[in-house]
């Protein structure tokens, strides 16, 4: 796993209180994580805290998995 | 108007977790205050309070896992937190759990809270001014708004009935309490859980009451004497938190259920001061006129009050005040009747007061005992009413008397009655 992954699922497993073996990949923060709106907004706050990025609105609304959440966190870090 | 009655107690208060465990503590003399140590008090003229005992639920303590996830926990201030639990447990004394969607929807929530989210607010400005408005959270508002408390209270338990809550200062508990009775009486609902929760000790509240010179700063050095309602020394109010919740049922629906019934509310009155935002009406006409109407609803005479929980601050004006207010009242029925600020015990609860006192009527009224006015050593004004001074009494017990008084002149009293 890398850093960032690391990263993302630590915030996810204390935001949204669930098991660390249900944040996988493909797992949907809403769907399979019991996750509301509210949750998502705090999640990308959350996600921008923790990386020192800005994740614009038309950018989280693309972000509804764990492995999104990855995969945007490690294109804008990289940058 | 149908009669109602309490079947169901509440509480999360600085004594203890709990309603029985609180009041085996107020019995026997305990004090909740202490010196305060979850903030920096170096720079405040008050360093006391009486907070809740919390733990891992062991010997009374509170643990708040044990009533709200931890992820919501995050979410809301503590008074939210507080509620839930006194709320939780009420229901469960009460063992009344709606199921059916009929029963849900006559069962409501009435709970108030004085300052509601105050530490939430004092901390996110604190985030807006230094990270900006994109590091505010989506549950800062939610989290910190008074009814939320009745909010998570109806969804955690299904309560689909009449939403509800009181704003009211110091008198919160008493008026939340007072008005979901009406509620039941005037047949909106079948069953409220009512009362008051608050959270205010932090550096922003502590400071703020500290601006008003409504706290105690003479018993830095002796936290548990600070509180001292009617006696000389008093010199302010110690501040405490935690939640008290009732379950109100209408007279027929407890009985045909074959509920427990504690006790019988049978007299609320209300009045405003129009006087200050902070100072109680010299003469008490405010406090007098609300309890003279709380006599007249339960249609009594003020005579047969046996126990009065005094509203009592331990503050340098009030706690004379609402002494004449009462002794006007009751007239020559002052042989004859105790009144005890069970504040000197656990401090000011705030918004939380009212209800928090309200249990204890009731438990008078249940035990036949009046809990103690602690450090009442040299009473600043001569009475004949018992105040109660150190030790608990033992005594007939029929109706008491509960006083609430808040900021901006409100006051709210309740009477209860012995159940038949």
């Amino acid at each position: 796993m890398s850093d960032v992954a690391a990263r993302v699922k630590k915030i996810v497993i204390e935001h949204l209180g669930v098991d660390a073996d249900k944040v996988v990949d493909n797992a949907n923060f809403i769907e399979d994580l019991g996750a509301d709106s509210l949750d998502t907004v705090e999640l990308v706050m959350a996600f921008e805290e923790e990386f020192s990025v800005e994740i614009p609105d038309d950018a989280a609304e693309t972000i509804v998995t764990v492995g999104d959440a990855v995969t945007f966190l490690e294109k804008a870090t990289a940058a | 108007m149908r009669r109602v009655v309490v079947t169901g107690l509440g509480m999360v208060s600085p004594l203890a977790c709990g309603v029985e465990p609180t009041w085996t503590r107020l019995i026997a003399g305990h004090s909740g205050a202490r010196l305060i140590d979850g903030f920096d008090t170096s720079d405040l003229a008050c360093k006391i309070a009486a907070p809740i005992p919390r733990g891992d639920g062991s010997d009374a303590t509170f643990d708040p896992d044990q009533w709200m996830e931890p992820k919501e926990q995050r979410k809301i201030d503590d008074f939210i937190l507080y509620a839930v639990a006194a709320a939780t447990q009420a229901l469960a004394d009460a063992s009344w759990k709606p199921v059916a969607y009929e029963d849900q929807i006559r069962t409501g929530v009435l709970i108030g809270s004085g300052i509601g989210g105050l530490g939430g607010i004092a901390e996110t400005s604190i985030t807006l001014h230094e990270k900006g408005p994109r590091r505010v959270s989506p549950f800062f508002i939610p989290g910190r708004l008074i009814n939320l408390a009745g909010g998570y209270v109806s969804i955690q338990h299904g309560l689909r009935g009449p939403n509800h809550a009181v704003v009211t200062a110091c008198s919160t508990g008493a008026h939340a309490i007072g008005d979901a009775a009406r509620l039941i009486a005037l047949d909106d609902a079948d069953v409220m859980v009512a009362g008051g929760a608050e959270s205010a000790i932090n550096r922003i509240g502590i400071a703020g009451f500290a601006a008003c010179r409504a706290l105690s700063t003479n018993f830095n050095d002796r936290p548990t004497q600070a509180s001292r309602p009617y006696d000389k020394d008093r010199d302010g109010f110690v501040m405490g938190e935690g939640a008290g919740c009732v379950v109100l049922e209408s007279y027929d629906h407890a009985k045909a259920r074959g509920a427990r019934i504690y006790a019988e509310l049978v007299g609320y009155g209300m009045s405003g001061d129009a006087y200050h935002i902070t100072a109680p009406q010299p003469s008490g006409d405010g406090a007098f006129r609300a309890m003279a109407s709380a006599v007249k609803r339960a249609g009594i005479s003020p005579s047969d009050i046996d126990y009065i929980n005094a509203h009592g601050t331990s503050t340098p004006l009030g706690d004379e005040i609402e002494l004449q207010a009462v002794q006007r009242l009751v007239g020559n029925g002052v042989n004859s009747l105790s009144m005890s600020s069970t504040k000197s015990a656990i401090g000011h609860l705030l918004g939380a007061a009212g209800a928090v006192e309200a249990i204890f009527s009731i438990l008078a009224i249940r035990d036949q005992i009046v809990p103690p006015t602690l450090n009442l050593d040299n009473v600043s004004v001569e009475t004949r009413i018992d105040l109660v001074p150190h030790k608990a009494r033992e005594r007939n017990v029929e109706f008491v008397l509960s006083n609430s008084f808040g900021f901006g002149g409100t006051n709210a009293c309740l009477i209860f009655k012995r159940a038949e």
